[in-house]
């Protein structure tokens, strides 16, 4: 029993004098706050580091083509910019690339009008949604290039059925992530938008459009990417669509030639060009929407 | 003492909700009602009803029985002239700063446009002390801060009622002491009628002037009661309302 008392008696904390600290605002107070050097800041730029990564990739390119010493095979960096720099020069690539992203534009546009119009349908009624998720569960795995034969029957060699293809390859991607953003926005965001008395069309561009950006921006860019791939791709399998023909037949066509430095150009510029579109287009839409609202960290 | 006649009545209202597998009555019968300048309060502890009660006013549920009238008029849908306050923080729009997040609630429900909007928005962000936040987007804002650009936002509106669900629960125990003074500092500015739920007892004896205190499963009216200023009355009315509370608890276990 003592033993116990003992033990209790042991557990009772030391008593300690109270601290209380007087009002100081001393002048040598360390720093609170320290300017970065010009290195970390120009590190913090993700073009920097961006620049810094096609940089290395272009050397190894380069190194790797000179060991290798076969233009047939693998051009270095150096041939291929300069097949690029006199194919620009010559017209030929500028014509071919805007031949490329004026059918590209088109399609697109037409993609994405055709998925908001479906989302709209699936947000109004519960038949809606059914038909869009049947809709998209089947083909948006079917790849694009599967209906190019069925577009040529259909609308020709021409650039209705790249259009078609086009349409088919964006449309499905855009609606499915526009869709499950809308139904992700929180139930707070809805309630207060119908406190507000919006209703209909109104709702759904004031509030659901809005609060749903972060996923129609992925949908917009998953889109972007799978037109960019099937209208290459379908350049590449049918060849010569409009008069002039595209990027994808401009590779087709020099391949055909042996020209390698050429067709690495023409694939320098798809890829060129899908920078530019990530890096400018996108990326500014994203800093100028989703990270200045906070939905993205 | 003159009577007016009440601006918000519920009389009767039965609330049922289905979840997939049960048909739960959130409220069965109750009946009270809200007069000009009111803090009415809806006390209970959760799984009482309150909130879904709050909803109904709101607009949002329709009642199986029994009928919520604003003004003389059956409440249908919601609108406007019932601006809500949510306990969540990400009831402003992300999109919109401090000031548009205002502004845009009274464009989008047609009150005012243009600079008149912009100018009622200004007023009322000061009101709230946070002009220096006015175009800060609501990500940039502290919880607290977040509660009271929704407050500003629901005063611009100027509602006939303004519904507040449990607005400070989510925050901190200073942050939220704070904020219920100068709720009640703003009510002796302009004098708005609010509709206040909680279940914190001495919450609703700071805020209110009148409590309707809520029974769970389902929720029905176990009182009505005036509220005190007076610290000592406060504590008695706590214990008082503490035990009309936990009476029915012990008869329960007693039951079982």
């Amino acid at each position: 029993m003592r033993e116990l008392i003992n033990a209790m008696a042991l557990q009772q904390p030391a008593m300690r004098p109270e601290i209380v600290v007087p009002d100081s605002s001393s002048p040598t107070m360390t720093v609170v706050e320290k300017p970065l050097s010009k290195l970390e800041l120009l590190y913090n730029v993700s073009m920097f580091r961006k620049a810094l990564i096609l940089i290395a990739l272009a050397v190894i390119w380069e190194i790797y083509g000179r060991i290798l010493n076969n233009d047939l095979l693998f051009p270095t960096f150096s041939a291929t910019v300069s097949a690029f720099l006199q194919s620009v020069i010559d017209g030929v690539l500028p014509a071919r690339a805007w031949a490329s992203i004026r059918i590209l534009l088109v399609g697109y546009a037409i993609g994405v009008l055709l998925a908001g119009i479906l989302t709209a349908i699936a947000m109004a009624s519960r038949i809606g949604t059914d038909f869009l998720e049947t809709m998209t569960s089947m083909f948006n795995p079917l790849p694009a290039i599967a209906l190019l034969p069925l577009a040529l029957i259909w609308f020709g060699l021409g650039n209705g059925s790249l259009v078609f293809v086009l349409v088919h390859s964006v449309t499905w991607a855009i609606a499915l992530n526009t869709h499950s953003g809308f139904l992700s926005v929180s139930k707070t965001l809805k309630m207060v938008g119908r406190n507000y008395g919006l209703a209909g069309p109104r709702f759904i561009w004031d509030i659901l459009i809005p609060a749903a950006f972060p996923s129609i921006l992925t949908g917009l860019k998953i889109g972007w990417a799978f037109a960019w791939r099937t209208l290459i791709a379908a350049e590449l399998v049918f060849g010569v669509s409009s008069g002039s023909g595209g990027l994808g037949w401009f590779i087709f066509e020099n391949k055909n030639m042996l020209d390698i430095p050429n067709v690495f150009a023409g694939l320098l510029t798809v890829i060129l060009i899908g920078l530019v579109v990530e890096n400018l287009i996108f990326q500014t839409i994203e800093r100028r929407t989703i990270q200045r609202w906070g939905m993205q960290t | 003492m003159s009577f007016e006649a009440p601006l918000l009545e519920v009389s009767g209202v039965t609330l049922r909700y289905k979840t997939p597998q049960h048909l739960v009555t959130a409220t069965y019968r109750v009946s009270f009602q809200v007069y000009p300048g009111d803090r009415f309060i809806l006390l209970g502890p959760s799984g009482c009803g309150k909130s879904t009660l709050q909803k109904a006013v709101g607009g949002y549920m329709t009642p199986t029985e029994g009928e919520i009238r604003l003004k003389g008029q059956v409440i249908r849908a919601p609108g406007p002239d019932r601006m809500m306050v949510f306990q969540e923080f990400d009831q402003l729009l992300p999109w919109k700063t401090v000031r548009q997040n205002v502004a845009f609630a009274l464009e989008a429900s047609r009150r005012l446009s243009g600079k008149e909007a912009d100018d009622r928005a200004m007023h009322y962000i000061e009101k709230v002390n946070l002009t220096k936040f006015a175009d800060s987007y609501p990500h940039m804002l502290s919880g607290g801060m977040k509660q009271r650009v929704a407050i500003a936002r629901g005063m611009a509106m100027e509602p006939d009622i303004l519904l507040m669900d449990e607005p400070f629960a989510a925050l901190d125990a200073l942050t939220r002491r704070k904020m219920q003074d100068e709720l009640l500092m703003l009510w002796e500015d302009t004098r708005f009628t609010v509709l206040f739920v909680t279940h914190s007892i001495a919450e609703a004896i700071k805020i209110g002037n009148r409590i309707l205190l809520l029974t769970p499963h389902p929720g029905r009216v176990k009182a009505e009661l005036n509220s005190v200023s007076d610290p000592l009355e406060a504590t008695v009315l706590e214990r008082r309302i503490q035990q009309m509370l936990f009476s029915d608890e012990l008869k329960e276990t007693a039951d079982a």
